[in-house]
């Protein structure tokens, strides 16, 4: 005898009702949850027990090398490729459910769009199958926004690798997304697109649209994401706000002069290198009093005051780049010696 | 209902590319290029052989064969277009990257499918409906011939356009655009050659030359159904009058189609299509 959530004795009702309150009253789900993915093709594994969330509004850069798996991952969270184990979630829905993707857009990397269709169609097509109201007005200015705006009427069989890619930015922006997911969206495009990508995803962001952003381009990745997920074969290698992974910054300086009260106002600042006359010194970040901007002036000033004389600050902090090449590196390291 | 939008959606988009990349318009061209040569060859025909001093029987006769001919010439054109349409429009899309953007949308796969099949379907069979009954009226017009019962045989043409064209959705999701539309066709013209073999087997009284014809017929039923086509086209009395001399002829067909036969061809259609939603879900992309 199976039994089914019918309506059950008063008390039932009660516990339900409030069991839907606190539902009701969680804070609204991450982005995107995921939890254990695996992915082989064949007998080769692409991605082994991946987990990793984009809260609602933020900005994920996820990187790492070529054959990482980062695409793969995209593409099992958006359904495209079938995971074969672990569960993810989309804006609150598990990704095995279509209406997961009714407010997401999506930038390939292999980035294609009929080409028998004009640029507005190819909008229209999108606006259609996402199932969401968008007038033909915000659908122009969605492609004014990609710099599309003269070639709207044009055949996408005529736009070159770059206006596609354009194209694609505008598609995956038209139906309302409140995540999108853009795979290596800056490939083709120039210095100025770019600039113009960077700019549409802070704007993302100052609309609390999240944003989940693989790119190799490390230097766009440091400039507009919160969290960056490192995946080095397949695997979480590191995650972590940019403060987290690149730890704090330093500044060095170039005294002469140094007196021990200098001495003195550099270590009450943070521990100090010295090598010669020239003194690595740790700052702390975003601790109370000076603001983390102040800090190197307010230093500077400092130390002058104090006879110091000052030939040269240069402000020094591990680049994402550095950090990430350490953290491959040391995964290579440590399976050359697991395999030893 | 958002499935339904989908897949109308998807159709329309799917007769919409059948139009932009002209395919309607070199089918246009292939089948006025047919329907004047036909033309040409029945006035010809009538005119000089005298179609007027055979016996009516032989003239029906004639009539009846020149047409299965010539729609024949036109279930090719449609078989090779449709295959080579349907190819690219799956396997393509999935091999360039297009799918993808289309598939992250919140839509089902089989939805995709459907749609596409749908289009397809529509422009397959609104193409041989209206060639076919072109040819009809230019028999009519050069030798006065009408076939008994034209709209089974232009329906079970059109069937055969979808058989063969479900038969390659199949065949796109599994192997390479090209690929699918070579094999495609490649079974459509053995199947349509096995029936062949087996009609000769049939009027030799081989019964293992026959049976060739009769499971080819099972296995695809483009070539049953395209007998039974020819035999709404031909006229029966005329065939019945000649008799056995012309068994096993390509161009004529001795019987018509049973029920059976026809209930087999939609449970054919739903099974290969069914394989195909399995595959194109289970595909990654």
């Amino acid at each position: 005898m199976a039994t089914g959530p019918t309506a059950g004795p008063p008390a039932d009702v009660a516990a339900r009702e409030t069991a839907a309150r606190l539902v009701a009253e969680l804070p609204p789900s991450s982005a995107i949850w995921a939890s254990g993915l695996r992915k082989s093709y064949g007998r080769r594994p692409a991605v082994e027990e991946v987990s990793l969330e984009v809260r609602r509004g933020e900005v994920v850069g996820l990187l790492g090398p070529n054959g990482a798996g980062k695409t793969t991952v995209i593409k099992m969270l958006l359904g495209l490729v079938r995971a074969d184990g672990g569960e993810a979630m989309l804006l609150g829905r598990p990704t095995t459910d279509p209406a997961a993707r009714a407010r997401v857009g999506y930038l390939p990397e292999l980035f294609r769009y009929q080409p028998w269709l004009s640029a507005t169609e190819v909008m229209a097509l999108h606006v259609r199958l996402a199932g969401v109201t968008v007038t033909p007005a915000e659908q122009r200015e969605c492609l004014a926004l990609v710099g599309l705006a003269e070639r709207s009427r044009d055949r996408v069989g005529g736009f070159s690798k770059g206006m596609q890619q354009r194209l694609g930015l505008a598609v995956a922006l038209v139906a309302r997304p409140e995540l999108v997911v853009l795979d290596e969206p800056t490939s083709a495009l120039d210095p100025l697109g770019r600039a113009d990508v960077r700019d549409i995803v802070l704007d993302l962001r100052s609309r609390g649209v999240a944003v989940l952003l693989n790119s190799h381009l490390i230097g766009e990745v440091e400039r507009v994401c919160d969290r960056v997920v490192i995946l080095d074969r397949g695997r979480v290698a590191a995650s972590g706000t940019l403060e987290d992974l690149l730890g704090r910054r330093e500044v060095r300086l170039h005294l002469v002069d140094a007196s021990p009260a200098v001495h003195a106002r550099l270590a009450a600042t943070g521990t100090v290198e010295q090598t010669g006359d020239w003194y690595a010194v740790t700052l702390p970040v975003g601790t109370g009093g000076a603001t983390d901007d102040d800090a190197v002036p307010h230093l500077v000033r400092d130390l002058v005051a104090l006879g110091a004389r000052v030939h040269a600050v240069e402000p020094g902090r591990v680049s994402l780049e550095e950090r990430l090449l350490d953290i491959l590196r040391a995964g290579a390291t440590a399976r050359s010696e697991a395999d030893a | 209902m958002t499935g339904v939008r989908t897949v109308l959606t998807i159709a329309g988009l799917t007769l919409r590319e059948a139009r932009r990349r002209r395919v309607v318009l070199a089918l246009a061209v292939l089948t006025v290029l047919l329907l004047g040569l036909s033309g040409w060859g029945f006035s010809r025909l009538a005119a000089e052989s005298g179609l007027d001093t055979l016996t009516s029987g032989q003239a029906r006769l004639a009539a009846s064969q020149l047409l299965n001919l010539v729609m024949f010439g036109l279930s090719l054109i449609a078989a090779l277009g449709t295959a080579f349409l349907a190819g690219p429009t799956l396997a393509g899309e999935t091999e360039s990257g297009i799918a993808l953007s289309v598939l992250a949308r919140p839509v089902r796969r089989h939805q995709v499918l459907l749609g596409k099949w749908l289009g397809l379907v529509t422009f397959g069979s609104a193409y041989v409906v209206l060639a076919g009954l072109a040819q009809c009226l230019v028999v009519l017009a050069t030798v006065d011939y009408w076939p008994p019962r034209p709209a089974a045989a232009l329906a079970l043409l059109a069937a055969q356009t979808v058989v063969l064209l479900t038969l390659a959705v199949l065949l796109s999701t599994v192997v390479s655009p090209m690929a699918s539309g070579v094999v495609a066709v490649g079974l459509f013209g053995a199947t349509w050659i096995a029936g062949v073999v087996g009609g000769v087997g049939a009027a030799f009284g081989n019964e293992g030359v026959a049976r060739v014809g009769t499971i080819s017929r099972m296995v695809l039923p483009t070539d049953g159904l395209w007998r039974g086509a020819m035999h709404g086209f031909q006229d029966s009395a005329a065939i019945a009058q000649v008799g056995a001399e012309m068994e096993g002829f390509p161009f004529l067909s001795d019987a018509p189609l049973t029920g059976a036969y026809l209930a087999w061809a939609a449970v054919w259609v739903a099974m290969v299509w069914g394989l195909a939603a399995i595959s194109f879900q289970r595909r990654d992309l």
